[in-house]
């Protein structure tokens, strides 16, 4: 992996975010693993808090800015801040941008969490990571190639992004890039960047089942034999809301790296999904 | 309900980054709704609303189960041609309707965020296990999912216990208006 994102010795500070920390650990587990494979190390924020998600942004303003602001205060100096969650992601990154032109609020930082506010702090997702893996890491660490198993890589919102971050990268293709290089295969679908309904999975869950459903059916018309996500929230989604009879499962972007890298410890990850991937997983001989 | 013009004014004022969610600049292109998952359920389209908005209609958007259906996934202000923040003007038409004590639209969705935040100030993290029980209970609908409920247990999709973060205090003044 090359070390060009400024880092000190392949050192990233880590932000899982209460997803990953919760109800996802195979999402979070196979982060490190992976990591730990291509010589990253990450060093999980210290005291991290909730961003405040969908619902401070909701119903609290403040609290959607001071949230994330605690979080990036918290940074250490130096050292790239590395954020798990799509939403989180969106939520830190705007964040600052928005105090980096705000003198003012700047000022109300400095005052609050004592300390100067870090203009030129990194925060980056896991995908800006990946934008580094070069074939010759692939090569090094490939040890089960995923031996064309079909996927619909399934991006959810993490696409779209509010204004303020209109410049930013977008990792459109990045996972069908990544496990193609690792021997699986893409398929060409349309519900790519549907939202999986979020927390409606809560408050409304005959909408989230009706574009879960679109979502799994679509992606099982296209011939996919799994969907992989980026998210965690959407892979809880897309398990506990779909109603369909027949469905396929869903992987973790980050747990397909590890099979491919022979990570040994995804057996117990598997026990954690509502669809068991396990006999797909056979078909292909990569259990 | 019509708002005044002061009031209009706060809405403006109160979502972040002036120029980038001025509705004004709106022209009924209607990518936004015809880009939106959740149209379906929403009673009024966002481009609608960016329009009443456009003419000071205030009690309507603020009654409307749209403001609350909106998830802010972001979809359709990303491919607005005038890149209208659509999603923050939504969080702003939500805070305002709490203010003004108007019908909530869709009560659950307002009583599951009350939920979450409760959680995030009391351990700084969200618990989910704690925020899907005081949900149901203030719903008054215990049963409804119980099975689902079961097997993310099982499946330990659902932690028993709440992570809390170590120097709480610094969460609890955020909450402190």
């Amino acid at each position: 992996m090359k070390a060009s994102l400024k880092s000190k010795e392949n050192t990233y500070a880590y932000f899982p975010g209460c997803s990953l920390a919760a109800s996802g650990h195979e999402n979070n587990r196979s982060i490190y693993k992976f990591c730990e494979k291509v010589g990253i190390h990450l060093e999980e924020l210290d005291d991290w808090n909730c961003c405040g998600s969908s619902s401070a942004h909701s119903i609290d303003s403040e609290a959607a800015a001071l949230l994330p602001q605690r979080n990036i205060s918290l940074a250490q100096q130096g050292l790239p801040l590395l954020v798990a969650c799509p939403s989180c992601y969106i939520r830190m990154r705007s964040t600052h941008e928005e105090l980096k032109s705000d003198d003012q609020a700047k000022e109300m930082y400095k005052n609050r969490w004592e300390r100067n506010f870090d203009q030129d702090l990194e925060i980056i997702h896991f995908f800006d990571l990946l934008t580094k893996l070069d074939q010759t890491v692939i090569d090094k660490n490939m040890t089960k190639p995923l031996n064309g198993i079909r996927f619909a890589s399934y991006y959810g919102c993490m696409l779209a992004k509010p204004p303020i971050l209109r410049k930013d990268k977008r990792h459109t293709g990045i996972m069908e890039k990544t496990l193609k290089m690792l021997g699986a295969e893409p398929v060409s679908w349309q519900n790519f960047s549907k939202c999986c309904g979020t927390y409606l999975s809560v408050a409304k869950p005959e909408v989230t089942t009706k574009v879960v459903n679109q979502i799994m059916d679509n992606a099982i018309e296209s011939e996919a034999e799994c969907l992989v996500t980026a998210c965690a929230m959407c892979h809880l989604n897309l398990e506990i809301r779909c109603s369909l009879k027949q469905q396929i499962p869903t992987f973790h972007f980050s747990e397909l790296l590890c099979i491919a890298f022979g990570v040994d410890d995804h057996k117990k990850w598997f026990k954690r999904h509502l669809v068991d991937p396990v006999p797909l997983l056979k078909e292909k001989g990569l259990v | 309900m019509k708002l005044s013009s002061q009031e209009m004014k706060r809405v403006l004022e109160d979502v972040r980054g002036h120029s980038e969610v001025n509705f004004n600049l709106c022209f009924q292109c209607r990518t936004c709704a015809n880009a939106c998952p959740f149209l379906d359920a929403m009673d009024i389209h966002p481009n609608v609303i960016m329009r009443m908005l456009q003419f000071g209609m205030g009690e309507p958007v603020l009654k409307s189960s749209t403001i609350w259906v909106c998830v802010g996934c972001n979809t359709c202000c990303d491919s607005c041609p005038m890149a209208i923040d659509i999603p923050t003007v939504m969080d702003a038409l939500r805070q305002l309707a709490m203010e003004k004590g108007v019908a909530i639209g869709e009560p659950d969705i307002l009583n599951f965020h009350e939920q979450m935040l409760k959680s995030v100030k009391k351990y700084g993290r969200a618990h989910k296990l704690e925020i899907m029980m005081r949900y149901k209970l203030k719903k008054k609908d215990l049963f409804q999912d119980i099975g689902l409920g079961l097997t993310m247990l099982a499946k330990r999709k659902l932690d028993l216990r709440a992570k809390k973060v170590k120097d709480i205090q610094s969460i609890e003044s955020i909450f402190k208006k």
